[in-house]
């Protein structure tokens, strides 16, 4: 005989039977029944943001950190559209995430009610599915649904709009929590075909100048090691999309560095002259491959995706692979192995070439090429990643707003392993850095957290500020304030002739130190390379280890990111500096 | 670019036609005619849509319909033979001399009057859509007042079933 309960009581007793640990949210009208439920139980931990977009946020970080689903609560109408945002960032970047939403009672549905909104059909294009509760009865079997399309094939968030009528108190029905559930409209594919995995080992094999390109899809199916075992097999390079850093070891030898838009100069130019790509977990994104019509002229391509949809999109493959990327990588392994064994001859000069090649490009035009640091004083974004990435021993987890100094930290800090670089790629979604580390922190209390950001993306969300004093979360926030919203400022100057309409607030910034004060936490001003690195010590101290800090770095404001892909080119086309293209030289 | 006809098995819950539709607007492929109904199973709609595009664009299409949660099958018709008809009411001014000339194209079209005025008949006719353009053009363009189509329906020829 099950257990007799309201909607509001099953709903938080499902999220138990899930495991969820927190449930991050915020109250109002049509979700007190549920926050009543939530009052008499112990098990889930509700988390009480300043505003709903922080609270999927803090979910998304907290999921993207140990690949397990977050949860989040919002009331109806505003509570559900602030919640937007996050769920469309959680989409792009493809997070599971759980957003429950309070809706007015069924009989007002349509209506105009008090603090309605169609939340299924606002949320519709950026959920990877959505419920809409009918009867207290669903609620056990909807939840467990929800959790097994959010976490399976390509990850994503799934909207639960709850009617207030279905979790009435006075209302119950039988608790059954179903152990599994199986969609009869939904299979994901898990494991490659056997024939596309071979004609793949071969071709990795036969390619003289192949080059492994790794995305998000690796980070999240946890495939790094599988991945990285791979590489060394093959001795390939390996580049990193911004999502898929740390995927492969950032330190490796045989790591390029990030490629596309901001991409290295070797990463760019190995990949335009690369004759097979093997494409992992990575979606051909146009902040990667710049004109499609140019792109990598003389490579065959390789695409392992657990979306189909995925494959062929932008750039045509030649030897599609659906699949999750851990099951594929470990399959073409002993594949590739075999491979190699029949093949003891293959030259290895080829190889040696290819590297002599990479290597050439590096020295010539490589991140420490990029870099001109001043003489006076003034300090460069790129020298507070280098400070950050020097004391925290590449061990923090780093999250990242949107921006120069996002794009910075990718370049320069080197990621040891996946899900440790955190930042919204797809949406780039300015104020997602600090509630990201919140959720992260939650994740991981003992661990080092930092959110890299700017003065522009920090203003964003920095109402949290509260929320990390409430539940004692010691974030390090490294602000790279230059003033302006420095990318926007840098595509002016590219682009429009220097007019920076609209990108400057220079005389209307709050002082963070005390801004930082004011909510109770430690905050510190550095404006000069002398004090850079004692501070940022300091800011890491185990003195300082309990306490947020604001770390608010005043840089250059007239510095750019570089290399920058040149629009309508291919990806050997990139701005080098701001004098020097790649067009330029003699590059090859 | 060629016309293609995609029959899609959908769950039958509230909501998921909006999906099906949503995906095409979001994605910025159009849809031309559009059909759905429940099937012999009560659970399962059948969508009929038919749109134009290139092949890739049709994978394109057919795959991220497949993305979607509540969809059980998608199949291209076109891929091989198959069976479509669209069905068109068309209310015809019919006076005087014309009555007996559109009559007289009605019954070559093997079109059937579903309802006579003494100004006007009102023509049912089935068939691929290019024998209801046909029949369109056929007729004065100044009588024509009032026209409904269905959009497509279609099936495959022999063997293949699309089901759950």
């Amino acid at each position: 005989m099950s257990e007799t309960l309201s909607g509001a009581d099953m709903l938080v007793r499902a999220l138990q039977d899930e495991g969820v640990e927190y449930l991050f949210g915020y109250p109002g009208g049509a979700a007190l029944h549920i926050y009543d439920a939530i009052f008499k139980q112990q098990k889930v931990e509700h988390i009480l943001v300043r505003h709903e977009q922080a609270a999927t946020h803090m979910a998304d970080g907290y999921a993207r950190a140990t690949g397990k689903p977050g949860v989040v609560l919002v009331t109806s109408g505003p509570g559900a559209t602030n919640a937007i945002t996050g769920i469309a960032t959680a989409y792009m970047d493809s997070t599971p995430l759980i957003v429950i939403s309070g809706q007015v009672p069924t009989w007002q549905i349509g209506t105009d009610a008090f603090q309605e909104t169609d939340m299924v059909g606002v949320s519709r294009p950026v959920v990877k599915h959505s419920f809409l509760v009918r009867d207290c009865a669903e609620i056990p079997r909807t939840i467990k649904t929800a959790f097994h399309i959010a976490t399976t094939g390509r990850p994503g968030p799934v909207v639960i709009d709850v009617p207030k009528d279905t979790t009435d108190p006075a209302i119950t029905a039988p608790y059954d929590y179903p152990e599994s559930v199986s969609l009869r409209s939904y299979k994901p594919a898990k494991r490659g075909n056997g024939r596309q995995l071979r004609k793949a080992a071969k071709a990795l094999i036969d390619a003289e100048r192949p080059i492994i390109y790794s995305g998000g899809g690796v980070v999240q199916g946890d495939a790094g090691p599988a991945l990285t075992r791979l590489a060394h097999r093959l001795g390939a390079p390996v580049t990193n999309t911004l999502m898929g850093l740390g995927a492969f070891p950032g330190d490796d030898e045989q790591f390029i560095g990030m490629l596309g838009m901001h991409g290295t100069y070797e990463a760019n130019m190995a990949m335009h002259h690369a004759d097979l790509i093997f494409a992992v977990g990575a979606r051909f994104d146009d902040r990667v491959t710049n004109n499609p019509d140019k792109f990598c002229p003389d490579a065959k391509i390789i695409h392992v995706d657990v979306d189909p949809a995925s494959i062929s999109k932008i750039i045509n493959a030649d030897i599609p692979i659906v699949g999750d990327a851990l099951s594929v990588l470990e399959e073409l392994d002993p594949l590739v192995e075999a491979e190699l064994g029949k093949q003891p001859e293959r030259s290895e000069a080829a190889g040696k070439a290819w590297w002599r090649q990479i290597c050439e490009w590096r020295d010539a035009y490589g991140l420490d090429h990029v870099m001109k640091p001043r003489e006076d004083g003034i300090i460069l974004p790129q020298q507070v990643i280098q400070s950050l990435y020097r004391a925290t021993g590449g061990n923090a987890y780093v999250t990242s707003d949107v921006g120069q100094h996002q794009m910075f930290a990718a370049q320069y800090y080197k990621f040891p392993e996946g899900r440790r670089w955190i930042n919204s790629g797809g949406l780039g979604t300015m104020g997602f850095g600090l509630p990201a580390a919140m959720g992260v922190q939650f994740a991981y209390p003992e661990a080092t957290v930092a959110c890299v950001t700017g003065e522009g993306s920090f203003m964003m969300n920095m109402q949290e500020l509260s929320t990390c004093l409430q539940y004692g979360l010691p974030i390090k926030v490294i602000c790279v304030n230059n003033q302006a919203l420095g990318m926007v400022k840098q595509w002016q100057d590219m682009q429009y002739g220097g007019r920076h309409s609209q990108s400057t607030y220079s005389d209307s910034l709050p002082d963070f130190k005390t801004l930082a004060e004011a909510f109770g936490h430690v905050g510190f001003r550095i404006d000069h390379t002398g004090d850079l690195d004692a501070a940022m010590d300091e800011a890491f101290s185990a003195k300082l280890k309990d306490k947020v800090v604001l770390v608010d770095v005043w840089v250059d404001p007239d510095e750019h990111v570089y290399p920058m892909a040149i629009k309508g080119g291919s990806m050997r086309d990139m701005y080098l500096n701001k004098i020097t293209t790649s067009q330029q030289g003699d590059y090859m | 670019m060629s016309r293609r006809v995609l029959a899609v098995l959908l769950e039958n819950e509230p909501g998921a036609l909006s999906r099906v539709v949503g995906l095409f607007a979001q994605r910025n492929y159009n849809i031309e005619t559009l059909t759905v109904a429940p099937t012999e199973d009560a659970t399962l709609s059948r969508v009929t849509l038919s749109t134009d595009g290139s092949d890739e664009k049709i994978e394109q299409i057919t795959k991220h319909l497949n993305r979607l949660v509540e969809v059980v099958k998608v199949l291209d018709l076109h891929e091989a033979a198959c069976v479509e008809r669209e069905l068109m009411f068309v209310k015809i001014s019919a006076q005087g001399a014309e009555r007996a000339e559109v009559k007289r194209t009605c019954d070559i079209f093997r079109g059937q009057i579903v309802d006579v005025t003494a100004a006007a008949y009102t023509v049912q006719l089935t068939g691929e859509s290019g024998k209801l353009d046909a029949f369109l053009r056929a007729l004065d363009r100044s009588a024509i007042i009032e026209v409904v189509r269905s959009g497509v329906s279609g099936i495959s020829r022999g063997e293949k079933v699309l089901s759950a």
